[in-house]
């Protein structure tokens, strides 16, 4: 099959991805967390991963950055299979998981620990990151002292200081309160459009899919899948009150909305009402 | 304000000025106080009025005569120094011990497995039980008491040690993982900050019962001379005054070691 030259190459290519979790309680004794994941990101764009909780998704997530080595199929990064951990692939989590003793800028240093980079460089982008994500003056701070909203900021500095070439972002704001969250989507959307860095953010938020992405992958579960893939033509900064912006998410959010035929739960078995035998949990 | 950015710091200086804590007014520092001299007052009025045989309750007076007389003698200074001298030597050893043993099995788990159960019965061993043997092997001098101390001392660091290195967050060594820290980086950047309160607690306890234990061993290693020495001179001569003076002693140096080891966790952990 030829394949046309198209604007972007391929950043990240995920091909037949599926993840397996061994597990007693199912019958076969396997529980299939992914399943023929086929996603292929081009350079410098944003794709959002919508899905509801078990889909997947933090687990697909996790597989391309690298903190698990086990799975079927392929993840390719600009055409080399990934192997662990590397300073290619970024990650923001949902919890900012700075180091408590460690200052604001110090933090974001933590990025560049093994990077090749004199210090006096290093300072530099460090320097240049605070100001990216807006947090000039609070460089010496502690994290205790700082709000959840410039925490999260601070772990999306760390996590673009060594410049990656994909950022994945794993449900970054869903710890935040509803003003905050909307303030970073706009903020991250700003650090987007000025980086162009690839992107591939997780969320459970149907409409900052939509408002982030350029393209939706919305996924489905048991086992989890892609459902399909929708793309975002819209310019940015993106408006949240255009109708063609309320119409994709509209559009999108139908996915969730109506009750799934096929999402059946027939993997797990029917729980009696009155547990066969007593367990502990630990 | 230029520009298109939408991030605001005003804002957040103000929630910055929130999370400043509150310093109390100044007033209720002296309230502690209130207590203990009601109590030195009561003590005082006891004595005076002979309600109680002088013989037991020594006047206030007569204590800060006898007081008097220790500290100008210089035999205070020279049992306090017998004792502390002893105490930091035998908290130093067991500290120093206990850290190298708490990060081996904190660390290692293999050293876990092979050392691990022998030091959990090793540690079940009440501390006192300890003397018969240590006086057997060692006599009743200084010796002995550095070694007593120096069990008092290990226990408490060596658990602390090993259960603040072994909760160190899972989150923030993935984070290491993410970022390619080396396990020596791993341990010296992640895990032993992370375990530094825990590692603190270990150290402030060892501080605590090697001073409690420097005393104890005092009353049943009874060779040599410390602050311990003259309680038991005092008790055993019927000199409550000397016994009482003793107490004081112990207590303000017990207060003094506690004040400095709270002033020292407030600087180390200016993070938190």
């Amino acid at each position: 099959m030829t394949e046309t030259t198209t604007a972007y190459s391929n950043e990240l290519d995920i091909r037949s991805l599926g993840k397996r979790y061994a597990n007693t309680q199912i019958e076969g004794g396997e529980l299939q967390v992914l399943q023929d994941i086929d996603l292929h990101v081009p350079a410098g764009r944003f794709v959002s991963i919508v899905g509801a909780s078990g889909c997947g998704k933090s687990t697909l997530l996790r597989l391309v950055l690298g903190l698990d080595g086990q799975y079927e199929g392929r993840i390719l990064l600009d055409g080399r299979p990934i192997e662990g951990t590397g300073p290619e692939r970024g990650i923001v989590f949902q919890d900012h998981r700075l180091f408590p003793w460690l200052t604001v800028e110090q933090n974001i240093a933590v990025g560049l620990r093994n990077a090749p980079f004199t210090p006096a460089q290093k300072r530099e982008l460090v320097a240049e990151h605070v100001a990216l994500v807006g947090l000039q003056g609070f460089e010496k701070s502690w994290p205790h002292q700082i709000s959840g909203g410039m925490a999260q900021r601070v772990a999306i500095a760390r996590g673009l200081v060594n410049r990656p070439r994909v950022l994945l972002l794993d449900e970054p704001f869903g710890a935040l309160d509803a003003l905050t969250r909307s303030r970073l989507q706009n903020e991250l959307q700003r650090i987007w459009q000025k980086e162009r860095i690839t992107m591939l953010l997780v969320t459970h938020d149907v409409e900052e899919a939509v408002f982030l992405g350029d393209q939706v992958v919305v996924m489905q579960p048991n086992p989890g899948r892609i459902r399909r893939i929708v793309d975002v033509d819209l310019p940015h900064p993106r408006n949240r009150s255009d109708p063609r912006f309320i119409h994709l998410r509209d559009d999108v959010l139908s996915d969730f909305l109506d009750v799934d035929a096929d999402a059946s739960p027939a993997a797990l078995p029917a729980s009696p009402a009155v547990p066969g035998r007593l367990q502990l949990a630990w | 304000m230029s520009g298109p950015r939408t991030a605001s710091p005003s804002l957040d200086r103000a929630e910055l000025a929130a999370l400043q804590p509150l310093r109390p007014a100044d007033g209720s520092r002296w309230r502690g106080l209130v207590l203990p001299i009601a109590a030195v007052f009561l003590w005082w009025a006891l004595s005076r009025l002979d309600l109680v045989n002088s013989a037991l309750l020594v006047s206030p007076g007569k204590v800060a005569a006898t007081a008097w007389d220790q500290i100008a003698t210089g035999r205070l200074w020279r049992a306090l120094a017998a004792s502390l001298a002893r105490e930091a030597t035998g908290f130093l050893i067991g500290t120093a011990a206990g850290l190298v043993l708490g990060a081996l099995l904190g660390l290692s788990a293999l050293a876990n497995r092979i050392v691990g159960p022998s030091f959990n019965t090793f540690k079940q061993i009440s501390l006192f039980a300890w003397i018969p043997l240590i006086s057997v092997w060692f006599g009743l001098g200084d010796v002995a008491k550095v070694v007593f101390l120096s069990l008092a001392a290990l226990v408490p660091v060596v658990v602390n040690t090993c259960d603040g290195i072994r909760t160190a967050p899972p989150a923030l060594l993935e984070v290491a993982r993410v970022y390619g820290y080396t396990r020596w980086q791993t341990v010296t950047e992640v895990i032993l900050p992370a375990a530094l309160p825990s590692i603190f607690t270990g150290v402030y306890l060892a501080l605590i019962y090697s001073w409690l234990a420097t005393i104890g061993a005092e009353y049943l290693l009874v060779a040599g001379r410390g602050i311990g020495n003259t309680l038991v001179e005092g008790s055993e001569h019927f000199q409550m005054d000397l016994v009482i003076f003793g107490m004081v002693v112990i207590g303000l140096v017990g207060w003094l070691m506690n004040a400095l080891a709270r002033r020292l966790e407030r600087r180390l952990s200016r993070f938190r």
